[in-house]
């Protein structure tokens, strides 16, 4: 079987298009994933314009805060990669040429509209956003991530208003000095409770038999209704400011990092892309050049070439996807920590993947056919393996699951996030998937090779 | 049927007796018997789909026959098939070298050494087989079925695709072949070979072996046993049996 092998090696050094491809692309995959994981910790990149004049802010109550163009940029840029635009058109331009996602335009009369929502002539306050929806799944991100920052903003801002209408009401109840918005002149607050005391001690300077006693009861009643039923309305305001928490409990699944599901995702790929063409173009290699039954016909046998391929795909995949994981470390995207788990499972892959790509050069039988077959195959059952669940109904994501319960595209993908990431669940479980998908398909090249000659 | 002469006296180094063999409904051979002596060349012709390269697949052990039995050397029977069986893009010797090692061969440096100078190729050596002309690919495949040293030699229409220099210089080989010893079962479509260079002919048609003796003896057999050339004579002792 060596020489079998070393046959192999040697044919492929001498296809330079081939080499060339098996070092560019994991080079270039690596590249492109460690720039995208490193570059913008996974930010939006957002233009903001501000055309709020230089200083002004919105007062928020008596505390004296004020939210103005400056807090909402710093509050915006908290959320998304912030790029600082001079102008309207400037912006419009960026979201065109698709340097940035979408465009925050602060109007010059937002803040009137916002200080207007404490008038009795409410304008609700409004800010343009310019988005380039130039294809259908790039739409509904830029949807998501605007009405996201809406809502944030939203809630931002209810929260400082009703916390500042619970300061007034603790006003009302306790007394103080109270600023008046747009005017500056304090008033001082006398408050429920000391106005209740007051009323106490005129009621008890008054004659037992005076009149007055009975109107007094009455106003004296009220101050304490209303001192008692004012303190039920903070933790009131406190809910109305976020009416719905969430309390997230994972009941499926597992808690990969996005970055690690996405190296993970790229070195799947990789190893499904170079193992299934290469193995599937080696073996109908073999029929095309008519040496097929030369070779099983001497000490190799059937079973001895089947192996040498396998064995041939999973020393490229190995070889090929370490690489790419190599050029990602830089951009420190890949702990090593974790190493020979990952080339646990990068193997295992590997030799489920070589083992299906067997399948498919024996049934394909020449080297046109087997390279489109395992194209045509491989690509979409992987994009039908990362469909997530709920995207679909009910019945097609069970099709879904034992499609990619067959294929090894989905247990290498779990394997290799197991491999990066402790918290991606057990590799053994993976593992010893990817091992019955091997036998499994290994078992259904061998077949296909009886017929192969 | 005319029973040839050629083995009598001497113990066969094949012999073949009442061979069947059938793809499903199709039969490819039935009740085929022969047998060649040492240093033979043994030419087996006929039309298209008669059933010989099945015959040398079989006497190659790649099929199994359904019926007959088969006596062949153990493990000596080199097999060269009819496309070239080689790695385009490994050099004469690197093919060489393989299938010395795929063989089991022990002296793999002596066996490729002998195999590059019997074929005259000693000096093309280093050239990947996809440079070569279709002439000395086929002096490849020819040399890699000689590596083992076979007792027997199964070529399948060796000269498809040569032009005539390359023919000439083929069945010069072959012939030194034989005058070795090796026994040679060659197919062809090549009947002016067949007359020239084939000790024997064994016609199939339809998987039915019809005639098994010298050129000279087909063209008594055949009814216009007067016609100018071994083609004519064939083509008549063809259409004389129904084929």
């Amino acid at each position: 079987m060596r020489w079998l092998l070393l046959k192999d090696l040697q044919i492929l050094r001498r296809s330079p298009l081939i080499v060339g491809l098996l070092v560019a692309y994991p080079l270039v995959i690596g590249l492109l994933i460690g720039f995208a994981l490193s570059g913008d910790d996974g930010k939006p990149r957002v233009a903001f314009v501000n055309e709020v004049p230089a200083g002004e802010g919105f007062d928020l109550g008596a505390g004296g805060q004020q939210f103005g163009a400056e807090q909402a940029r710093a509050e915006l840029c908290d959320r998304v990669e912030c790029v600082d635009a001079s102008s309207r058109e400037e912006a419009e331009r960026m979201v065109r040429d698709g340097e940035v996602l979408g465009a925050l335009i602060l109007p010059e009369n937002l803040l009137d509209q916002l200080r207007s929502l404490t008038s009795l002539d409410p304008e609700p306050a409004k800010v343009d956003v310019y988005v380039n929806e130039d294809d259908p799944v790039k739409a509904q991100l830029v949807d998501d991530r605007i009405q996201a920052l809406v809502t944030e903003a939203n809630l931002i801002l209810s929260e400082r208003i009703s916390k500042q209408a619970a300061e007034y009401i603790d006003l009302l109840i306790d007394g103080g000095t109270f600023q008046l918005p747009f005017l500056a002149q304090k008033l001082r607050i006398l408050g429920l409770a000391r106005a209740g005391v007051i009323l106490e001690g005129v009621r008890r300077s008054l004659p037992v038999d005076s009149p007055a006693r009975a109107a007094l009861d009455q106003v004296i009643e009220f101050a304490h209704l209303a001192e008692d039923n004012l303190d039920f309305a903070l933790p009131l305001l406190g809910a109305i400011s976020a009416p719905i928490a969430v309390e997230k409990t994972d009941v499926s699944g597992t808690s990969t990092s996005l970055d690690s599901f996405a190296i993970a995702a790229a070195a799947t790929f990789t190893l499904m892309f170079v193992t299934v063409l290469l193995v599937a173009g080696s073996l109908a290699l073999e029929r095309e050049e008519n040496a097929f039954i030369r070779i099983t016909r001497a000490s190799v046998g059937r079973g001895g070439l089947l192996a040498e391929k396998i064995t041939l795909g999973v020393i490229a995949s190995l070889a090929v996807t370490l690489l790419m994981l190599i050029v990602m470390t830089p951009f420190g995207a890949v702990g090593w920590g974790r190493g020979h788990l990952i080339v646990l499972a990068i193997l295992a892959g590997g030799a489920a993947f070589a083992a299906f790509g067997a399948a498919i050069g024996a049934a394909g039988r020449d080297v046109r056919a087997s390279s489109l077959l395992a194209f045509m195959l491989s690509l979409p059952i992987a994009l039908l393996s990362l469909v997530p669940s709920g995207t679909v109904s009910a019945t097609l994501f069970e099709v879904l699951e034992v499609l990619r319960a067959l294929f090894p595209f989905h247990p290498s993908l779990e394997a290799i996030s197991s491999g990066l990431d402790a918290g991606a669940g057990s590799l053994w479980l993976r593992l010893l998937h990817l091992a019955a998908l091997l036998a499994a398909y290994a078992a259904l090249a061998r077949a296909a090779l009886r017929r192969f000659a | 049927m005319a029973e040839a002469e050629a083995t009598a006296g001497a113990s066969p180094v094949i012999e073949v007796r009442g061979l069947s063999y059938s793809f499903g409904e199709r039969v490819a051979l039935r009740d085929v018997s022969f047998t060649a002596g040492a240093g033979e060349l043994l030419a087996v012709i006929g039309p298209n789909g008669a059933g010989k390269t099945t015959l040398l697949s079989i006497l190659a052990g790649i099929r199994k026959p359904d019926a007959g039995t088969v006596r062949t050397p153990a493990g000596a029977v080199g097999w060269v098939p009819q496309q070239a069986a080689l790695y385009r893009r490994l050099t004469v010797e690197e093919n060489l070298r393989l299938f010395a090692r795929l063989e089991g061969i022990e002296d793999v440096d002596a066996a490729v050494e002998e195999m590059l100078e019997q074929t005259g190729l000693a000096d093309r050596r280093g050239d990947q087989v996809g440079t070569l002309s279709g002439g000395n690919q086929q002096r490849v495949n020819i040399a890699i079925g000689l590596l083992s040293r076979p007792a027997v030699l199964l070529l399948d229409e060796p000269s498809t695709g040569l032009d005539p220099r390359q023919r000439a210089r083929l069945w010069e080989f072959v012939h030194g072949l034989a005058g070795g010893g090796t026994t040679v079962l060659y197919t062809t479509h090549h009947l002016g070979e067949v007359d020239r260079y084939g000790d024997r002919i064994l016609v199939l048609a339809d998987g039915e072996a019809l005639f098994d003796g010298t050129a000279a003896e087909l063209h008594r057999a055949a009814p216009e046993s007067g016609a100018a050339d071994f083609e004519s004579a064939f083509v008549a002792f063809l259409r004389e049996r129904g084929h």
